[in-house]
């Protein structure tokens, strides 16, 4: 299994036919994850409680009007069939109308996605610069009090309730010490000035030069990236301490050490740059599950998100919204873990 | 204390001299290397004092934990309130002490459910290969790409919000994972010598997955469970904080934070504590896990 020539020359030039094979059974799954996706979460929408007719034209609509829009939403045809349709017009991009914001959803989705996209990169990053020293400090202090630390610190941030976390810390560093602004996006006065052209508001606010925005946009951001990235740091810490555990075991290091190599080159530049490749697929699984992880936090923070949008959707029995949004952040999510399987399997030659 | 000795010695034994000794035998080494481990025990305490707790409930609280006393409501912290009260005057150690016992209802639930068919459908898929475990697989793989939090949420919405169907909603999204390990560890055992003497033998197959194969597979079934009970616990926690899970006046830990959370900036007690529990339950079968990989499974520790 583990070749101990554990070179990770990048994927450039020749490739074996095989990759390209394996490729394509790598979108053929994703393909029928997704089909699967689509179908139980269309299912779930369908068996709802909720009569998607009356939450339309409401109780008080006459009964030919009640039957007219029945009609309309396909109500009478057998489920396959409506899901037939249903997978027919998002193949053209159509996920319905909301009926909370009357608009159509994927425009809803448009507006709130970047808000959650934003979240969830601070807290990968997070992740990544805090958590991946951390792991590498403690591998190698394996079994001392460094590594001890280490690991009950990711620990901690495994099993803190992230929106009990989020709570305790507007308290702190909002409420108390005033470091940071509160729930939101941006401060009331701020809002709409700036035009959105990514979406993502410290981006928009640098792009327009506007730099109160930013450092107002900025001060918003923090904190909910913070306690979102809390769990990203731990996975990531935690994941780099074990694959650095296995690399420091192998008999390469083992060789490097004899040969007399100092051991700062042999922690970074051998065992490390074999972790890396390893990382890419945490990494990539990390974000993904931020993405969709972030419904709590966004709800503590008021963070107008797809996470956020989803609940409301859900606690109004707006089912395009709530089918729409969930497809799309379940789309995200297969995308993004077999975006990191991909990636992975191009730069690992074993592998390959 | 020669008895002491004479265990220790049969339990220590080289050879052991029947099956029952050499099972003993395995626990009784596995529990030293285990109980050299301080962390792990940390999380064993923990675990076992939410259990004692729980047991323990109608003697160690001075209330149920759900009639309101208006009078002392949002009392702080005290000798008679350790834990002050909340905002319709329960005691807030009491609630928490009842709470451990929903808390070990939903883990002890989501276990029944999710264990059977994980390891019916990972065996399964695992001995029989071909067809059988592409069709099961790829299923598995949808429930595992699925974002887990939303679509507990959904199913909640589906069902109606409530303790029972929070536990069914998180079930659902739970399996897959087990069914991946145990179709895992099935593969290595398909092709093992014993396999085939028991084959050989003519036991059907469905004596041989029971008798066989499925209890090998327990071992890394138990550990991914103790480690997944924090993440359990946590969902059943934000769903509750949702409004989607236990519903008032039940003391759940996370619809206490929900209710308790308008009183943050003047009696942070009342939101605070109930997520400190949370924390220190989770972070319990976090470290009980970890323990239990590192005796069961050293390779992969982590």
């Amino acid at each position: 299994m583990r070749a101990s020539s554990g070179r990770t020359a990048g994927g450039s030039g020749l490739r074996p036919p095989s990759a390209v094979v394996k490729i394509a059974g790598v979108l053929f799954s994703l393909a029928l994850t997704f089909l699967g996706l689509t179908a139980i979460t269309f299912v779930i929408s369908r068996v709802m409680p909720v009569d998607p007719v009356l939450a339309i034209v409401g109780d008080r609509a006459s009964n030919e009007v009640y039957q007219q829009v029945y009609l309309q939403l396909g109500l009478d045809q057998p489920v396959y069939v409506q899901y037939l349709k249903y997978l027919g017009q998002l193949a053209q991009g159509d996920l319905g109308s909301s009926i909370m914001t009357t608009r159509p959803v994927l425009e809803d989705i448009r507006r709130f996605f970047p808000a959650t996209l934003e979240l969830a990169t601070v807290a990968t990053l997070l992740g990544i610069f805090v958590g991946v020293p951390m792991g590498v400090f403690a591998a190698v202090h394996q079994g001392r009090w460094p590594d001890h630390i280490v690991r009950v610190v990711a620990l901690l941030g495994y099993s803190a309730p992230i929106f009990w976390l989020g709570l305790v810390a507007l308290l702190i560093f909002y409420a108390k010490l005033g470091w940071v602004a509160g729930p939101g996006r941006l401060d009331v006065f701020y809002d709409g000035i700036i035009d959105p052209v990514t979406g993502i508001l410290t981006i928009d606010a640098a792009l327009a030069r506007d730099w109160d925005i930013f450092r107002n946009a900025l001060s918003h951001l923090i904190l909910p990236g913070a306690i979102l990235g809390t769990f990203a740091l731990a996975y990531i810490a935690r994941m780099t301490r074990s694959f650095m555990l296995d690399q420091l075991s192998q008999e390469y290091i083992l060789t490097a050490r004899v040969k007399g190599i100092p051991e700062s080159r042999i922690i970074w530049g051998h065992a490390f740059r074999n972790v890396l490749v390893q990382l890419i697929t945490i990494i990539g699984l990390t974000y993904a599950s931020l993405l969709e992880g972030s419904v709590l936090t966004e709800t503590v923070f008021s963070w107008p998100g797809i996470g956020q949008y989803i609940t409301s959707s859900l606690f109004n029995n707006d089912m395009n919204a709530v089918l729409g949004g969930t497809i799309v952040v379940g789309a995200c999510f297969v995308g993004i873990n077999m975006l990191s399987d991909l990636l992975y399997r191009l730069v690992d030659p074993r592998i390959r | 204390m020669t008895l002491a000795v004479n265990l220790r010695g049969w339990l220590l034994a080289d050879i052991p001299r029947s099956k029952s000794q050499a099972r003993c035998q395995r626990f009784y080494i596995g529990w030293l290397e285990f109980q050299r481990n301080p962390v792990a025990m940390i999380g064993l305490v923990i675990i076992l004092g939410l259990i004692a707790a729980a047991a323990l409930a109608p003697w160690i609280t001075s209330s149920n934990g759900l009639e309101p006393d208006l009078v002392n409501r949002l009392q702080a912290p005290s000798a008679e309130h350790w834990f002050g009260t909340d905002q319709l005057g329960r005691d807030i150690f009491d609630r928490i002490i009842w709470g451990s016992r929903i808390t070990l209802y939903i883990v002890g639930l989501v276990t029944i459910i999710v264990v059977p068919i994980g390891l019916v459908i990972g065996v399964i898929a695992g001995y029989l290969g071909g067809l059988v475990d592409s069709v099961l697989m790829r299923l598995t793989d949808i429930f595992l790409a699925f974002p887990r939090l939303i679509l507990a949420m959904a199913f909640v919405a589906v069902l109606g919000p409530g303790l029972e169907n929070a536990v069914l909603a998180i079930a659902l999204t739970t399996w897959s994972p087990f069914a991946r390990i145990a179709r895992a560890e099935a593969l290595t055992i398909r092709n093992s010598e014993f396999i085939l003497a028991a084959q050989v033998q003519g036991v059907s197959t469905v004596g041989i997955l029971t008798r066989h194969v499925t209890p090998l597979c327990a071992s890394s079934v138990i550990v991914r469970l103790t480690l997944d009970m924090a993440g359990i616990i946590l969902t059943a926690a934000g769903l509750g904080f949702l409004g989607l899970g236990a519903q008032p006046p039940t003391p759940e830990w996370g619809a206490m934070i929900s209710l308790g959370r308008q009183y943050l900036i003047d009696q942070w007690w009342v939101p605070t504590v109930p997520g400190i529990a949370i924390l220190v339950v989770s972070l319990g079968f976090n470290l009980l896990g970890d323990g239990l990989r590192d005796v069961f499974d050293p390779k992969s520790g982590g």
